[in-house]
């Protein structure tokens, strides 16, 4: 199926985010991760499945009125590492950004390890986990070193 | 502030200036020589589960070395029921002491305190997490049986998930060159990220559920208890963990220097036989603890141990 036929499945959006090349079927996980639900009034498109020569399969999220910022896209790197996502301003792409995974992920996610200290909610210090590696991602809790289940990740989210 | 919560903390060079302070200070631990080298300083023992040798030996490393100790007590009758975070407890006992020793039922509970505090945080056991001062002391043990901790084979026998000690000696060993065996049940092996982290050593880990069949190659046999609650019954219980009881006739064909260790408490998977023998060193072991937790807490204070204790220290 032709990149044409995939960008008629949504139509063109006058301001807000576009977050393209997310893989296939994490499209939810990603607006869970950036808090878009219900409880907006946003206008938001989504795909999902559709075929792509890069990925075999992507989804993608068109937000409206809203432009995400770099802090909010950091935490995709989490479910989408490789999406690529644009600012749309006027109808035109006014800017591209990069989503960053950084060594250490901070306050994103609490670790998914049921018996680690950070299990308690009232302990205050950040939750912390360190990336150990990009390819296949891994992360590992700073605290109990345990490596991190990232499909719980998105659960235990902050 | 520096702690000793991972053996990642240690330089190999660091574990063994550690060990030779330990040596040295093997008169003071036995009550020969009085040497106040941390007289006037405070140890905090936050001890939140269960411990008979760790912390009295804790609290004896710092009397001996002419310190003070002060416990958390019971937890029972402590905040922590009242529901204080640990990240509270410690900026309190952070003011009243110059040195924690902590165990705790959380896994990274200790590098929590280290994150939150201001005075050195000693890992005392960490959920199933790790155990480094009783590396040091199981290290200290290896070194004063075989004169050396390089390429020795070592095999790491019973609860291997749940059992912290091992997950930190295990790391020690690989960084000495040890050849280490792990010796489990197949629901008991060693977590999965361990084992990346001794392969990304270089190490070569050899997995088996026979441990009977690696004693006669072994330098050292390091035995765990395995506990009956990790098995749905009892029936499953007393089928795998047979297979994890040494008796003296299993060591007919065990080289002469070759060591059983255990951290301690034991149930039955040491039979009373094995002590007579000249492979028997965990009580010994257990008495290093004083001497390798009087060595830490000289290294984390900054404090230098003489090279010659009789000369510095009043022979009793």
């Amino acid at each position: 199926m032709s990149q044409e036929a995939n960008m008629r499945r949504v139509t063109a959006i006058k301001n807000g985010t576009v977050i393209d090349h997310v893989p296939a079927g994490k499209a939810l996980s990603v607006l869970k991760m950036l808090g878009i639900g219900g409880n907006m009034s946003n206008p938001v498109s989504l795909v999902m499945n559709v075929p792509s020569k890069k990925m075999g399969g992507k989804d993608i999220i068109k937000v409206e009125d809203r432009e995400l910022t770099q802090h909010e896209l950091d935490r995709l790197a989490l479910v989408a590492p490789e999406a690529s996502v644009a600012i749309i301003r006027a109808y035109s792409v006014a800017e591209k950004l990069d989503i960053n995974l950084t060594e250490e992920v901070v306050n994103v996610a609490r670790c998914t390890f049921s018996n680690c200290i950070t299990i308690n909610p009232r302990e205050p210090l950040p939750h912390r986990l360190v990336l150990t590696n990009r390819d296949p991602l891994e992360l590992r809790c700073r605290y109990c070193g345990k490596t991190q289940d990232i499909e719980g990740l998105v659960d235990n989210l902050l | 502030m520096p702690g000793l919560i991972t053996m990642d903390d240690l330089t190999n060079e660091e574990i063994i200036s550690i060990l030779d302070d330990a040596e040295r200070l093997l008169p003071v631990a036995r009550g020969e020589v009085y040497l106040p080298l941390l007289q006037g300083r405070i140890l905090g023992n936050l001890f939140f589960e269960p411990s008979t040798r760790t912390r009295m030996s804790f609290e004896t490393a710092m009397k001996r070395l002419g310190g003070d100790v002060v416990n958390l007590g019971d937890v029972k009758t402590s905040s922590v029921v009242k529901g204080e975070t640990l990240f509270d407890t410690i900026q309190m006992v952070d003011g009243y002491t110059d040195i924690i020793a902590m165990r705790h039922p959380r896994q990274g509970a200790a590098q929590y305190a280290c994150d939150s505090a201001k005075v050195p945080i000693l890992n005392g056991g960490d959920g199933a997490g790790h155990h480094p001062t009783q590396t040091m002391l199981d290290l200290f043990t290896i070194r004063q049986s075989h004169g050396t901790l390089e390429g020795l084979n070592v095999i790491l026998a019973g609860d291997l998930r749940y059992g912290r000690t091992v997950h930190s000696l295990s790391h020690a060993l690989v960084r000495f060159g040890c050849n280490v065996t792990f010796a489990s049940p197949e629901s008991l092996r060693m977590p999965e990220e361990i084992v990346a982290d001794l392969k990304a050593h270089g190490a070569e880990v050899v997995e088996t559920d026979d441990l009977l069949g690696q004693i006669n190659n072994a330098d050292v046999i390091y035995m765990t208890r395995i506990q009956k609650e990790r098995f749905p019954d009892e029936d499953e219980y007393a089928k795998v963990a047979g297979a994890y009881k040494l008796q003296s006739s299993d060591l007919d064909g065990a080289k002469a220097e070759m060591i059983i260790m255990h951290p301690l408490p034991r149930v039955d998977e040491i039979n009373p036989s094995v002590d007579s023998t000249r492979h028997a060193r965990y009580f010994e072991q257990a008495f290093n603890g004083v001497v390798a937790r009087m060595a830490l807490m000289c290294w984390l204070l900054g404090v230098d141990v003489p090279e010659d204790i009789n000369e510095t220290g009043v022979v009793l």
